[in-house]
């Protein structure tokens, strides 16, 4: 049994293993960039599956669109880990011994060195030692009787293991990370609006780490200020920017707002949390003034249906003001549905879109009254009403109309829509990652690890003077590069000069 | 923002002259390549021969060795109006001039043209310049036509100093590494049948090419691929999220990572490596095309 474990274990920690692991976690890994994957885009994994049948199928539940949560992604970097643990481990303490040891004992045959020069010199052996040692000055010597061992290059494999052991600690940071993380994204209004991050509902999506439950986040505020945009003659966006206010830690207690300019790759980084700013779009607003002359006006952000134009698409609601029955209510709910234009382009009644920025806005709209059905307890989109009240008739189109700024459609029964105004919505993303700054110290550590390791050469010189009849002194120097042998050759060729003083054999 | 037009165009003469050069470069090695003489023992020295205390008797240049120096010598010629190409790109759009796929393309291109007039320099190695050019001319050639753009601003996203390192160094990395990957195809071949390629250097010779190189290369890769983390975090909001481009860009940083491991292992060492370096070489095409091109994410921008 005992023999059964320590074979699996050397077998595991073995450099062949190894290999294969790498080679089985870089395959394994290719999936995730070949097919669409559902943290990334969902609605394109259920497109794929839907094409592809049987096959789709298969793949969706060998977990190929979710590649990096599957288990057997899973298992093969923890087996990975397992065999760098392992093979690390005794090299440490082999390390260490060495890092104490004293430099090899002189080969006895010096010219079977893969480096080696030999001068008889004019002086005593002593002399030559010394010689020696003062060239091999920074190089770990051991003197012997007549001889000289040297090394250098100890560096390497302390490199080696600063990049293997950061790269232990970035897995386990981004392990971690993943636990008590967060990311959510919402749309505020420009101008005004207010995101506070207290709890999950307050976003409009969000995704949580398998230990965060959404009663601990970072308390937080932000108000969206004025939204500015700049756009190329082609209508490329140059760069965006929003003027923001927020509030986090004791600023809460004393209701302290501080100024921040949140732009495209300058997030706003406050409290341990991040907010970036993830992309824009219009809002327009529209008063309804109801027969009974009340009025209600509301402005909800429509979707960009083209990123290139901005041209929107969105359904703004209404409820019929001073009506308690609920079911004459529902009979009167209004839509304003269709389509803005941030810089209009009209092909006789047909408006589309010619440019990003606002130039004098215009929306085309169908207006429906009935029953939206948002009263039924099922959730819908906020950008479009429920085709089925449509089909089933309860939802009917009373008008359709261009309307500029301003400008107002008169319904049959004598209620008017106004277009109002039309402003800026950003979509805000908030991310939470306690252990990001493990992550970057461990990914700088692997590149020194990484920089050092490749770059410093583990080598060897041993001298040896060896008196001669005649009172002359042969000196004979040898030479090994431990590991990669390329570029040794010519510090030892500096070397042997240095110790044979230029003599040459 | 407007374009310099002018600098633009001249921009785009010098990428033209460059490809030119570097198309007569490859025939003069051809010529070298064929009417040369196998070489004998005493031209393989690499670094692990006996160690050279006494410098080699310099001999005449042979004719066609004539035409291998001119090859060299236009390479260089080449590199020179390939860098001038990038840099009038550069103040053409006022911007680092690899902000799309095209310039991108360029960039990788110079640096493994550069790194191959380092590698003639250091090793005699010459008239493999017909086999290590073409593949690159190929690219410049893709480059300069499939992926062409516009001298151009940026959208927002890239608008940061990170362009500056995340991409240069990602690009020139990228291009350092098809080298090793065109010498470990040649090792292959020369190791496989050295009888049939009497004229490719020895196995050694080009085993240390590969090896030298990729040890170049790998740690400015891993750089590379930090710098785009912390650039993601600023940008995407994550600091890594396995985007198709950070997938491939991970897989073959594992190759590479194994091609090290392998090279220092018994049993792995030559054929085996060679064969991992080649796999390193061919994700890396793909990454270069299939990603940027056929799928979509994040780093789509980098297209066309």
């Amino acid at each position: 049994m005992i023999a059964f474990l320590r074979n699996t274990w050397r077998g595991l920690t073995s450099m062949r293993t190894a290999l294969t692991l790498l080679f089985l976690l870089a395959l394994a890994a290719m999936p995730g960039a070949l097919l669409p994957q559902l943290s990334l885009n969902a609605a394109k994994v259920d497109e794929y599956v839907a094409e592809h049948g049987w096959w789709g199928e298969l793949l969706l539940k060998l977990g190929f669109f979710e590649v990096y949560a599957t288990p057997w992604f899973a298992a093969i970097y923890l087996l990975l880990f397992t065999s760098l643990v392992g093979c690390l481990l005794p090299r440490t303490w082999e390390y260490f011994k060495q890092m104490r040891a004293r430099p090899v004992l002189v080969p006895r045959n010096l010219s079977r060195m893969p480096h080696h020069a030999q001068a008889e010199l004019d002086v005593t052996p002593d002399e030559a030692v010394e010689r020696a040692r003062k060239v091999l000055r920074g190089w770990r010597t051991d003197t012997g009787d007549g001889t000289v061992s040297a090394e250098r290059g100890y560096l390497r494999e302390t490199g080696n293991l600063v990049f293997h052991f950061a790269l232990l600690g970035l897995l386990v940071s981004f392990a971690l990370g993943k636990m008590y993380s967060y990311e959510g994204q919402v749309i505020v209004q420009a101008g005004g609006g207010q995101f506070c991050n207290g709890g999950i509902f307050n976003y409009d999506s969000f995704r949580p780490g398998l230990r965060v439950d959404g009663t601990e986040l970072t308390p937080f505020c932000v108000e969206i200020g004025e939204f500015s945009a700049d756009y190329l003659d082609n209508g490329q966006p140059v760069g965006y920017r929003a003027a923001i206010r927020y509030q986090s830690g004791e600023d809460i207690a004393t209701n302290t707002w501080r100024p921040y300019d949140l732009q495209v790759n300058h997030p706003l980084r406050t409290g341990g949390d991040r907010v970036y700013l993830l992309g824009h779009g219009y809002t327009p607003t529209f008063t309804v003034t109801f027969p009974n002359g009340e009025k209600r006006t509301q402005g909800i952000q429509w979707l960009p249906s083209d990123q290139l134009t901005l041209a929107s698409e969105g359904a703004t609601k209404f409820d019929p003001p001073g009506i308690t029955d609920s079911e004459t209510r529902r009979k009167n709910q209004i839509a304003v549905t269709g389509l803005l234009a941030p810089t209009p382009l009209l092909h006789g009644t047909i408006l589309s879109s010619k440019f990003p920025a606002l130039n004098d806005p215009m929306v085309a709209v169908d207006v429906y009254r009935g029953d939206l059905g948002v009263d039924d307890g099922r959730g819908q989109s906020i950008f479009s009403i429920d085709k089925k009240m449509v089909d089933q008739g309860r939802l009917q189109k009373v008008a359709r109309q261009n309307l500029a700024l301003g400008e107002e459609i008169t319904l049959d029964d004598g209620t008017r829509v106004r277009f109002d105004s039309v402003n800026d919505w950003v979509s805000l993303q908030v991310s939470h990652d306690p252990t990001q700054g493990y992550v970057l110290a461990f990914a700088v550590l692997i590149i020194l690890g990484l920089g050092v390791s490749l770059s410093v050469k583990r080598r060897r010189v041993w001298v040896r003077a060896t008196p001669r009849d005649d009172g002359r002194t042969l000196v004979e120097v040898g030479g090994l590069a431990r590991t990669d042998q390329a570029g040794y050759g010519e510090e030892f060729t500096r070397l042997a000069r240095a110790v044979l003083n230029e003599e040459r054999s | 923002m407007p374009v310099n037009e002018t600098f633009a165009t001249y921009s785009d003469w010098l990428y033209r002259s460059a490809l030119g050069v570097y198309l007569f470069a490859i025939l003069l090695y051809a010529v070298e390549q064929a009417f040369s003489r196998a070489p004998g023992k005493k031209e393989l020295v690499g670094a692990g021969a006996p160690n050279v205390l006494v410098d080699e008797p310099k001999q005449a240049p042979t004719r066609s060795e004539r035409f291998g120096r001119m090859g060299a010598a236009l390479t260089v010629l080449g590199a020179v109006l390939h860098l001038g190409s990038l840099v009038m790109r550069g103040v053409s759009a006022g911007r680092a001039p690899w902000g799309n796929m095209y310039e991108y393309m360029s960039l990788l291109c110079l640096a493994a043209v550069v790194t191959w007039i380092a590698l003639m320099v250091k090793f005699p190695i010459r008239r493999l310049g017909v086999f290590v050019l073409p593949p690159i001319l190929v690219l410049l050639f893709l480059g300069g036509t499939v992926l062409y753009a516009e001298s151009a601003p940026v959208q927002p996203a890239l608008r940061s100093y990170w362009l500056v390192i995340h991409v240069s160094v990602i690009s020139i990395s990228s291009g350092v590494l098809l080298l090793p990957g065109v010498t470990s195809i040649l090792y292959l071949l020369k190791d496989r049948n050295a009888e049939r390629f009497p004229k490719l250097p020895s196995a050694d010779v080009l085993d240390r090419m590969s090896y030298r190189t990729t040890v170049l290369a790998f740690p400015l890769f891993t750089a590379g691929i930090i710098c785009g983390a912390i650039w993601a975090e600023a940008a995407w909001g994550r600091f890594w999220g396995w985007d198709p481009k950070e997938t491939v860009a991970f897989v073959t940083w594992v190759i590479y990572a194994a091609y090290l491991h392998a090279r220092a292992t018994a049993g792995w060492r030559g054929r085996n490596a060679a064969w991992i370096n080649v796999a390193g070489f061919a994700v890396n095409v793909f990454n270069l095309f299939f990603i940027n091109l056929v799928t979509s994410g994040l780093h789509s921008y980098a297209g066309l």
